[in-house]
């Protein structure tokens, strides 16, 4: 058969589209976005936290009141969460610091042990960490196991009955929110307090916060507070950079924090 | 009452400012379980270099690179196995492998790799394995009847269709051996929060350096064997796995120098911190030991024309030197830099075993499991012989199909 070029081009027209169609269905027949058009996307339920930077004092009653909730040992040199205390100096070096976590709060200026004097200070804040629950968890990538994962709701859970303590999560968390269990021995982390947010109550640190400084919520919920602000005000997430999608929302935040 | 300390708290120092939870996880085992595993695709890959592409010289060697290579594999995931913080769990990985997860394919490569490994190794000792089996009496002869799993067929036609699978086997095995330690790279390449590993290169660069590991282990074992049993060295041999080894030592080392000089060029956010890891805190292990020791020198060594047999060892001995200690450098350097990128972490492998974990991380099964495969191999070596006895050059080729 002799095949001259506009039958070419018109069978190959033919056959891109023949192809491209039939999958196209696929695209459009997603069963998630099916079910978003039965139910109402406000509906969708997905926790999510609140940082006010600007709030924090550097008490660090989250962190203990965060000990004394979960079973991990106080003295312990690991944390579900911790504050971070920055100080810039005019020289522009920054100094970071989270002496024992934060669990006994910050008593003195003295950022890594070092005397400094108030004119030479340009600025220094408090910033508390945990968890982020990100959207696109790298620690749950590469769990070999399956032993952590997302629960619908959107908080990243470990199981310790079935961790084999690789620490491939652990080495894949960009905010280092995972740890080893020192009971247990096995990955260890924030959980938003999942016993407590389920029974509709607040998470530990944040009860505990006087000031005000951590909120935890619902996304996609009309009355929450968290979705109020983060709809309405200007956050930031830690390290996007990494294409987590991170949960932890943070007013207030400085391109010095790490 | 003491606190309990925290995993990792005991052989980690921090300094400047490190996340709480921030210590050094992957520790010596993540060391050692690589380079192993480097050494087992280096071996096979020159027992292939006869089988698949008919290089002659290396014949006195193949058997033993093949058996080595096995003594090696089965070795090579023991590390792990300290490293685990619930090792009673691992069957994990393969009950509920979650493939998202590089680990999670470990079962499968590892496993079809030692499918590989066994079946080309049974093919090619099976006359040998045949003619013990109708020979040897007692628990030996037990042993070896087993061995052949009844085929006794050593007939002219047999031992070509053997040729031909042992061939097919070699063939597929080059691709697996570079799978299984291509795979190994990627678990640390596809690590994003360690700016050291996470780069696409790491697989061919951990290929690269496992074949001459590889190479070199084989060298440096077969010189010290054969002169210690006071046997005849074939030179040829020893040249041309020299030859092989210079050839893939230049690739690696072009393929590190890129990774390094793209760092550099690019220098990202942490290319301050990662400049000081490699060039100062880690400068004597990365640029003297790493480089210049284990890289540059025997690349020399071996390209200088006469290669004699103690040129040879000290080459490879180097390069065996110098690709542990690039094992060491990627995981202990890639750790060594907070995540914070506003601080450091030292790692002090802890000597003295008063706790369980000190002994688990310690240098002791440190030291059991890198001689563990020679143990082995003395082991494997005493049913299935794999050191000829050769009285001149011209013999080496002509190797009866039975070693005596």
């Amino acid at each position: 058969m002799e095949l001259t070029r506009r039958q070419l081009l018109k069978m190959g027209l033919l056959s891109v589209c023949g192809t491209v169609i039939p999958i196209s269905a696929l695209e459009i027949f997603k069963p998630d976005a099916l079910a978003s058009l039965v139910h109402p996307f406000s509906k969708k339920k997905r926790w999510a936290f609140v940082v006010d930077t600007t709030k924090c004092m550097g008490c660090g009653m989250c962190a203990k009141a965060c000990k004394l909730e979960s079973d991990i040992p106080f003295d312990t040199e690991v944390q579900r969460t911790w504050v971070e205390r920055y100080v810039q100096l005019k020289t522009g070096e920054v100094i970071i610091d989270s002496p024992r976590g934060a669990r006994y709060g910050f008593t003195a200026n003295d950022p890594q042990g070092r005397e400094l004097k108030d004119e030479d200070v340009t600025k220094g804040f408090f910033v508390p960490k945990l968890c982020n629950h990100c959207e696109k968890p790298s620690c749950v990538q590469v769990c070999p196991v399956g032993a952590t994962y997302k629960t619908d709701d959107g908080v990243v859970l470990v199981d310790r009955k079935w961790c084999i303590g690789c620490g491939y999560c652990i080495t894949n968390c960009p905010y280092f929110a995972r740890f080893f269990h020192p009971i247990y021995n096995v990955a260890d982390k924030c959980t938003f307090c999942y016993q407590r947010i389920t029974k509709g109550l607040n998470t530990a640190c944040s009860d505990a916060c006087a000031f005000g400084v951590r909120k935890i919520g619902k996304l996609y919920d009309p009355d929450s507070e968290v979705f109020k602000i983060i709809t309405t005000q200007r956050v930031a997430v830690l390290k996007p950079e990494f294409g987590n999608e991170p949960h932890v929302f943070y007013l207030g935040l400085d391109d010095i924090v790490k | 009452m003491e606190a309990i300390q925290a995993h990792g708290a005991l052989w980690s120092l921090k300094e400047m400012y490190t996340y709480p939870n921030e210590y050094i996880y992957w520790t010596i085992h993540i060391v050692i379980y690589p380079y192993i595993t480097g050494l087992v695709a280096g071996a096979f890959v020159l027992s292939s270099l006869y089988h698949v592409f008919g290089k002659e010289e290396l014949k006195p060697v193949s058997r033993f690179a093949l058996l080595f290579s096995f003594a090696l594999l089965l070795i090579a995931p023991s590390p792990l196995l300290f490293h685990l913080t619930q090792p009673q769990r691992s069957i994990h990985i393969m009950m509920t492998p979650h493939f998202y997860s590089a680990i999670a394919a470990f079962t499968i490569v590892y496993m079809t790799y030692m499918a590989i490994v066994l079946a080309e190794i049974w093919f090619v000792f099976r006359p040998f394995i045949v003619g013990q089996a109708l020979e040897k009496k007692g628990i030996l002869g037990l042993i070896y009847k087993v061995m052949t799993l009844g085929s006794y067929d050593v007939s002219e036609h047999a031992l070509h269709v053997d040729e031909k699978i042992t061939k097919i086997l070699a063939f597929v095995g080059i691709p697996a051996a570079g799978l299984l330690h291509g795979y190994v790279g990627f678990i640390f390449g596809s690590v994003k929060t360690v700016p050291l590993w996470k780069t696409p290169l790491m697989p061919f660069i951990f290929l690269m350096s496992a074949i001459i590991s590889g190479v070199a282990v084989c060298i440096f074992t077969y010189l010290i064997v054969m002169f210690v049993s006071r046997r005849f060295i074939c030179k040829n041999t020893i040249r041309s796995m020299c030859k092989v080894l210079s050839l893939f030592l230049v690739i690696a080392f072009l393929l590190e120098g890129i990774d390094l000089v793209f760092h550099a060029y690019t220098a990202e956010e942490s290319w301050g911190i990662l400049s000081e890891v490699i060039f100062e805190r880690f400068g004597f292990e990365v640029i003297f030991i790493q480089w210049i020791m284990g890289m540059i020198v025997p690349m020399i060594m071996l390209m200088l024309p006469n290669v004699g047999l103690p040129r040879a060892f000290i080459a490879s001995t180097l390069v065996l030197i110098g690709v542990f200690m690039m094992r060491w450098d990627v995981v202990i350097g890639g750790q060594s830099m907070s995540r914070s990128l506003a601080g450091f972490l030292t790692y002090k492998i802890p000597i003295i075993p008063n706790s369980i974990e000190a002994f688990k991380e310690g240098p002791i099964p440190v030291v059991i499991l890198l001689s563990a495969p020679f143990i082995l191999l003395f082991i494997f070596n005493k049913v299935l012989p794999v050191f000829n006895d050769i009285t001149s050059e011209e013999d080496c080729y002509a190797t009866p199909e039975k070693p005596s």
